[in-house]
């Protein structure tokens, strides 16, 4: 773990205010696989935070973790200083694309009321309605309020559920690999709207990704893990060949980070 | 041909108003209930909970008679339903449990349960006297006898049907929202393995009461069918719902009037109305 690791949880510490994120200590096992070793880190409020490593590290399981929807084995994680999974109004979520039911018979602006009132809509109100429009207008996504949601690309989707997360304006964004299944653009615009959202709101952003370069250009905290922390810290110090080396086992790919 | 006149004679005998208001009651709850089993892709689990009515109608039959609870006991006791009805729900919640705590699929798990069922069906029939008349038919189980349907049954349906209507309308929209996404149901709080659990749970009693109008055979396709239709021109699930509801009560009414007038087994047609209105439903032009 790098000399930052450390010190941002000193400096969390002697702050009054709870870090956005706490994560201390955390194993998780399922069976006899442990998942996740030990982690421990601090996110202080308004941090773009990516969150890599190789397939299988456990970076998705994290994020579990942190939803409160994984109990670890052992240790536990905060927002804001309270469980996890205390208070969901304050988390705005983007899963992976992969979990999304394209049968499912529902409009775009459906999928983001419940972001609003937190169960599937009978019928949603006109307050709901007009918040809904409000965060799809936001994200670009307005003219997709009234689209079937299996007629949407993958992009298209990714501002959907983005509107949906962002509905509620939360202090917290979790996003989980929101970039498998988008094209490069829908890709740009997507980390384009992440940054907007957290000038206007100071909001905190986590998020898994595979891709190393757009830990380096978009985040300021960077978390390598593979089971266990690897390097926390600025993207400059921890997406280094040594750091890389560690947690993926090669470096082969990782020359996109050239900083 | 019988014409309107005959029609409207017909719906005064006891019999059929008491045909017509079991077919609407079951109607109602098992496309309420549709909507979730094909949204979830557990099509399968229709067939696996009414085989394992099947095997509660065999252990109830056998026990009343062996009991003798068949002669002089309280009609509602005379019943196999009575025993029928637990059993399916505990077969429900086995096969809750065994999907949620094993690597095995829905479709392994219902199917273990669905030949289970079927086997102490067989074998406690089997063991009833020939000569004792136990008030039905086997086959009427299998291919059901809604125009036989008695007071005590359709007592039975109409407090299952209000359960069934009440507990759904209730959770509607947290299994809505678990039938979408459980993942992201779980991060807003909603209980998803409860409502699992609940689904599967009441599925096996509707099932199992249901069973007696379109029989065992016909029991997943008459919950699937309408809800199925339903899905073809919904573009909500609140829409989907109200269609499924709509096909499943007016082709059960249809089914049974046909079945009469024609003199044809009721179960096949009612299936057959509802695969009508699902054959329209494939054909007519998508928006």
């Amino acid at each position: 773990m790098t000399a930052l690791a450390g010190a941002t949880g000193a400096r969390s510490a002697a702050t009054a205010t709870p870090p956005a994120l706490h994560v201390h200590d955390v194993t998780v096992r399922y069976g006899e696989a442990e998942v996740l070793q030990r982690v421990s880190f601090d996110l202080e409020t308004g941090a773009f935070l990516a969150i890599v490593g190789p397939n299988g590290s456990g970076k998705s399981t994290l994020v579990k973790v942190a939803l409160g929807l994984v109990r670890p084995t052992r240790g536990h994680a905060a927002l804001f200083g309270k469980d996890a999974g205390a208070h969901p109004e304050r988390i705005g979520y983007v899963p992976q694309l992969k979990t999304f039911d394209r049968t499912f018979p529902a409009t775009s602006v459906e999928l983001v009321v419940t972001g609003v009132r937190r169960r599937w809509p009978v019928r949603a109100t006109r307050s709901e309605r007009d918040l809904a429009h409000a965060a799809l207008d936001d994200v670009g996504a307005g003219r997709l309020a009234d689209r079937a949601l299996s007629k949407l690309s993958g992009g298209e989707l990714q501002r959907v559920y983005l509107a949906r997360a962002l509905v509620r304006r939360p202090a917290i964004v979790l996003l989980d690999e929101p970039a498998t299944g988008v094209d490069f653009l829908a890709e740009h615009d997507l980390y384009d709207l992440l940054e907007r959202y957290q000038g206007e709101s100071g909001a905190t952003i986590a998020m898994v990704t595979h891709d190393l370069a757009a830990a380096r250009y978009h985040a300021n905290r960077v978390l390598v893990i593979n089971r266990r922390v690897h390097g926390y810290g600025l993207p400059e110090d921890v997406l280094c060949e040594p750091c890389l080396q560690e947690a993926f086992g090669h470096v082969g790919h990782t020359h996109a980070v050239a900083f | 041909m019988t014409d309107l006149a005959d029609l409207l004679e017909l719906l005064r005998y006891p019999f059929m108003q008491r045909a017509i208001a079991a077919g609407l009651l079951i109607a109602v709850m098992c496309a309420l209930l549709g909507v979730f089993v094909v949204q979830r892709r557990l099509s399968f689990l229709g067939d696996g909970l009414a085989h394992a009515s099947f095997g509660g109608m065999g252990i109830g039959t056998f026990v009343i008679v062996a009991s003798g609870l068949f002669e002089g006991g309280a009609a509602v006791f005379r019943n196999p339903l009575v025993i029928a009805v637990p059993f399916a729900l505990l077969t429900g919640l086995a096969i809750a449990w065994t999907r949620d705590r094993t690597q095995l699929s829905s479709d392994t798990a219902i199917g273990v349960f669905f030949a289970v069922s079927v086997a102490l069906g067989v074998l406690f029939f089997s063991a009833v006297p020939p000569d004792v008349n136990i008030g039905f038919n086997v086959m009427d189980i299998l291919f059901g006898s809604i125009l036989a349907v008695r007071q005590t049954e359709l007592t039975v349906i109409a407090v299952t049907a209000t359960f069934a209507v009440v507990a759904l309308g209730w959770s509607w929209s947290a299994l809505g929202y678990a039938t979408f996404d459980e993942e992201l149901a779980r991060t807003d709080g909603v209980p998803t393995k409860a409502l699992e659990y609940g689904l599967f749970g009441l599925a096996a009693v509707v099932v199992a009461v249901s069973a007696v109008v379109v029989g065992i055979i016909l029991m997943a396709a008459y919950l699937v069918i309408p809800a199925a239709a339903a899905r073809l021109w919904a573009r909500s699930l609140a829409s989907m719902t109200l269609f499924a509801v709509v096909i499943g009560t007016t082709t059960t009414v249809a089914g049974v009037l046909a079945s009469f007038l024609f003199d044809v087994p009721t179960g096949a047609a009612i299936i057959l109305s509802q695969a009508i209105v699902f054959l329209v439903a494939a054909l007519a032009p998508r928006r």
